[in-house]
């Protein structure tokens, strides 16, 4: 290793909190634009659903038990259910569904 | 403090709690990854009390353990991170103009999906103690669970690992799913998301993650706010 980890460390977090810090500091008017205001409420629902579809597939051990835990996690939140409780109940469905999905060695 | 600030203080506390324990159980794989990069639970900690990102810290752990020139972590991670942008940009307006300075600085700094999902769902405007309340519980949740998945990542079983790696998901679909359910421009949009997301990842599998995200999403909001722009009273 030539790069030293405290180097990586500070450069990402530097980058990092410029992302968030600078945006939320700078715009200090509010936004008119009908338009840029729409596009900014839709933002967080699009991001999270990108970033949920289809990595799920890819994290755990099958891909069934992802999309198991996918399909369980929208049909509890639909039904209200909190963060807390979707993250568990989805943790659940894969851990029992690989019981009978994955071959014990 | 105002009676006002405690109760925000409380309140973010409360609907922080889920957030620290899923950044918990996420943040633990994270730190079997920066493990495998050679970080202490020191440095893993520091790494995660400064970025508090999952999609970001995985990223840039991801060319930590090849080597890879500072410069290319700088590119990826403003790529995996810029929809913070979006979010900073997003909680910008929900200040009231009577609120100090300083407040921007610090709830800028803890601007995570999930902090940032919670507080644009609250009524009326920001009040920065909610967010504080908040990030009191998700940062110590997400960088001592770094710590300790450096620490002790090892011992825990391929099984556990795989149920503890969807819990970042649920809690993302807790999010999305409920609007979704009120509003069918945000629901289409979403579905959207999945369906586009799928296909890029088939048909442009050499695109990053991060780089996917970003592109898809202003494709798909931008094209949500030309079609069908919000309505300010009804989403008031």
């Amino acid at each position: 290793m030539t790069h030293e980890i405290y180097i990586y460390i500070a450069v990402m977090s530097a980058v990092t909190l410029a992302i968030r810090i600078l945006p939320i500091t700078l715009i200090r008017r509010e936004i008119k634009n009908v338009t840029l205001r729409s596009f900014l409420y839709y933002v967080p629902y699009v991001t999270l659903a990108v970033m949920t579809f289809p990595a799920i597939l890819h994290a755990t051990q099958s891909e069934i038990s992802g999309a198991l835990a996918l399909i369980v996690g929208i049909l509890a939140a639909w039904f209200g259910a909190s963060i807390f409780r979707a993250a568990v109940l989805c943790c659940v469905v894969v851990f029992v569904s690989e019981i009978f999905l994955i071959p014990t060695p | 403090m105002t009676k006002e600030n405690r109760l925000a203080l409380s309140e973010g506390v409360r609907d922080g709690i889920p957030i620290g324990l899923a950044y918990f159980v996420v943040s633990f794989t994270l730190g079997i990854i920066a493990r495998q990069v050679g970080m202490t639970p020191f440095e893993g900690f520091l790494m995660s009390l400064l970025n508090n990102a999952s999609a970001g810290e995985y990223a840039a752990l991801s060319v930590m353990i090849l080597d890879a020139p500072y410069l290319e972590l700088v590119v990826l991670t403003f790529i995996a991170n810029a929809r913070y942008i979006l979010m900073s940009a997003v909680l910008s307006q929900k200040f009231s103009p009577d609120t100090p300075f300083y407040h921007r600085i610090f709830v800028g700094f803890d601007v995570t999906d999930e902090i940032f999902g919670i507080s644009v769902a609250r009524a009326g405007k920001l009040n920065p103690f909610y967010n504080y309340g908040a990030m009191l519980v998700a940062l110590p949740g997400w960088s001592i669970g770094t710590a300790l998945g450096i620490f002790a990542g090892n011992i825990l079983p391929p099984s556990v690992l795989s149920a503890l790696s969807v819990a970042l998901y649920g809690m993302f679909l807790a999010i999305i799913i409920p609007p979704s359910h009120k509003d069918k421009v945000v629901g289409v949009a979403v579905i959207a998301g999945f369906v586009l997301s799928y296909l890029a990842s088939i048909f442009f599998s050499e695109i990053s993650g991060g780089t996917r995200i970003i592109f898809l999403t202003i494709l798909i909001a931008g094209l949500a706010a030309v079609i069908h722009p919000i309505n300010d009273e009804e989403n008031k």
